[in-house]
């Protein structure tokens, strides 16, 4: 039973999660367009929200187009592997407490992992690389593999940056998994402060937020597919559906990192009165979300893209420290 | 009976991806083959309650080293350049040292802990647990590894300098 429980609690997970991305996209494009003093998508649909739909639609029935001289396991093989650690990730993400039940049972997430909780997040991400990677060495196409030797460099270099940047709150909480993670910013700092990472690991937040859009490959870190440089990058030479596949992997992974970084930093599902009524822990966990989606959403339409030899020294030579020294304080500060 | 099934099941893929990895002529269908013979084993910590043991194989092993393996093999690309010769001298030498590698394996693991199932802890190794005997009982060690891998660091940041100057 306990499984069956599990199973019907990852496919809802799995519906919402993908079910979002449309209207990820749809977001992007009405900001952005804000932002730039235009209209943006106002033609399908009240306020162009079925653009989305629309598009994908178009995507599935345009031809696939499959270059010669690739090697075609692998060409086909690099989306699937790019989607579904976008798609699994969120199984150990909590959207809502230990006291949110049904029928007895939690639902307020889909797995609790004890012992592995947030490392099962960073082992799921990087094997997202593999998809970029692959894609771009099967295309056969020189500017698909400098786009994917590019996105290894930056994503091995940033992966060390999160797991670094997050010492601190796992110090901090004792423990890795995610749902006592966030139990650990009940306690409200004197008595008024909300108790949440954000405010006692700053320097761990910034860091984290900055190395997650690197491995998002967000603007101003997306040089894996630089237009103005590498024509798209990784995926210049997908289309169709295998295209719909990564595009679909990069917005579900933004909602994904969104999340965790709710868990980690923003108090995930605690918010006033969660104690009584279990159920506002989902909508306070997607309030949060939605709001760091949206101010991903935002930092793209400012920032413009950094230089690939910047990105790198960036990631060495400030960052790095910058997490040491975080660590070391959170350290001396629990030993004390 | 599950765990039999499941280390079977994992056996199988794992020896077969290996055996591929070994006789593939594409360096990067080599390298994914590892990558599936990596996830089997962390499959195996799974099973012998070690969940911590199979997050770090999947983060360093397939995360961090095969993703360096591939940026390697791409940016050389050994496929244009062909395979090199290999003297039949090597071969021999090759073989001979594999075979004797194997007997002395075979051995040590035959006469030391016995061919029978690992003892498992009821309920799983804890991260505790873990982080106590790193620090304790194998802290000689675990130090050592350390200083291993800073050496090899530097070692290559040298070597990369003196080409350049």
């Amino acid at each position: 039973m306990e499984y069956v429980v599990m199973a019907a609690k990852a496919v809802v997970v799995f519906a919402l999660v993908s079910g979002s991305m449309p209207f990820i996209v749809w977001a992007e494009r009405k900001v952005m367009a804000d932002a730039q003093a235009r209209i943006g998508p106002n033609r399908v649909g009240p306020f162009g929200i079925l653009q989305s739909f629309a598009d994908a639609l178009k995507l599935i029935f345009k031809e696939d187009v499959v270059p010669t001289g690739i090697d075609k396991r692998i060409f086909y093989l690099a989306p699937i592997l790019s989607i579904i650690p976008a798609l699994i990730t969120f199984a150990v993400v909590p959207y809502g407490g230990p006291d949110l039940k049904l029928f007895g049972y939690p639902v307020g997430y889909v797995a609790d992992l004890k012992d592995v909780g947030i490392l099962y997040v960073f082992a799921v991400t990087t094997l997202g690389v593999y998809g970029i990677v692959l894609a771009g060495w099967a295309s056969n196409n020189k500017y698909s593999l400098m786009g994917a030797l590019r996105s290894s460099a930056q994503m091995i270099s940033y992966e060390i940056l999160l797991g670094l940047s997050i010492m601190g709150v796992v110090i901090g909480s004792g423990s890795l998994s995610l749902v006592e993670i966030v139990q650990a910013q009940a306690t409200p700092y004197f008595g008024v402060i909300p108790g949440i990472w954000l405010f006692a690991q700053p320097l761990g937040f910034l860091i984290f937020l900055i190395a997650s859009l690197a491995e998002a490959n967000r603007v101003p870190f997306d040089l894996p597919e630089a237009e103005s440089e590498l024509v798209a990058g990784f995926h210049t030479e997908y289309s169709s559906f295998k295209f719909a596949m990564f595009f679909m992997a990069e917005y579900i992974n933004l909602l994904t990192l969104s999340g965790v970084i709710t868990t980690l930093f923003l108090g995930g599902w605690l918010g006033p009165g969660v104690d009584r009524f279990p159920i506002l822990g989902v909508l306070y966990f997607s309030v949060k979300t939605v709001a760091l989606v949206y101010f991903f959403i935002w930092l793209r339409a400012t920032l413009p893209r950094l230089r690939y030899d910047q990105l790198m020294r960036f990631a060495w030579k400030v960052m790095l420290p910058a997490a040491l020294i975080n660590i070391f304080i959170t350290a001396y500060w629990v030993a004390r | 009976m599950t765990e039999w099934i499941l280390f079977v099941v994992l056996s199988v893929i794992a020896i077969g991806s290996a055996v591929m990895m070994l006789v593939g002529r594409n360096p990067v269908h080599c390298a994914l083959w590892l990558v599936l013979t990596f996830f089997c084993v962390a499959g195996f910590f799974l099973t012998l309650g070690a969940p911590f043991l199979a997050a770090v194989q999947i983060i360093v092993y397939t995360g961090a080293i095969m993703i360096l393996f591939l940026f390697v093999v791409m940016l050389v690309n050994p496929e244009r350049e062909g395979e090199p010769a290999v003297p039949a001298s090597h071969r021999r030498a090759g073989l001979t040292l594999a075979a004797v590698l194997l007997v002395v394996m075979v051995g040590a693991i035959t006469t030391r802990s016995g061919l029978g199932a690992i003892p498992t802890e009821p309920g799983g190794v804890t991260l505790r647990q873990v982080g106590t005997a790193l620090l304790t009982e194998w802290m000689l060690p675990f130090e050592l590894t350390s200083v291993l891998l800073l050496v090899a660091m530097i070692g290559a940041i040298v070597l990369a300098r003196r080409r350049i100057e």
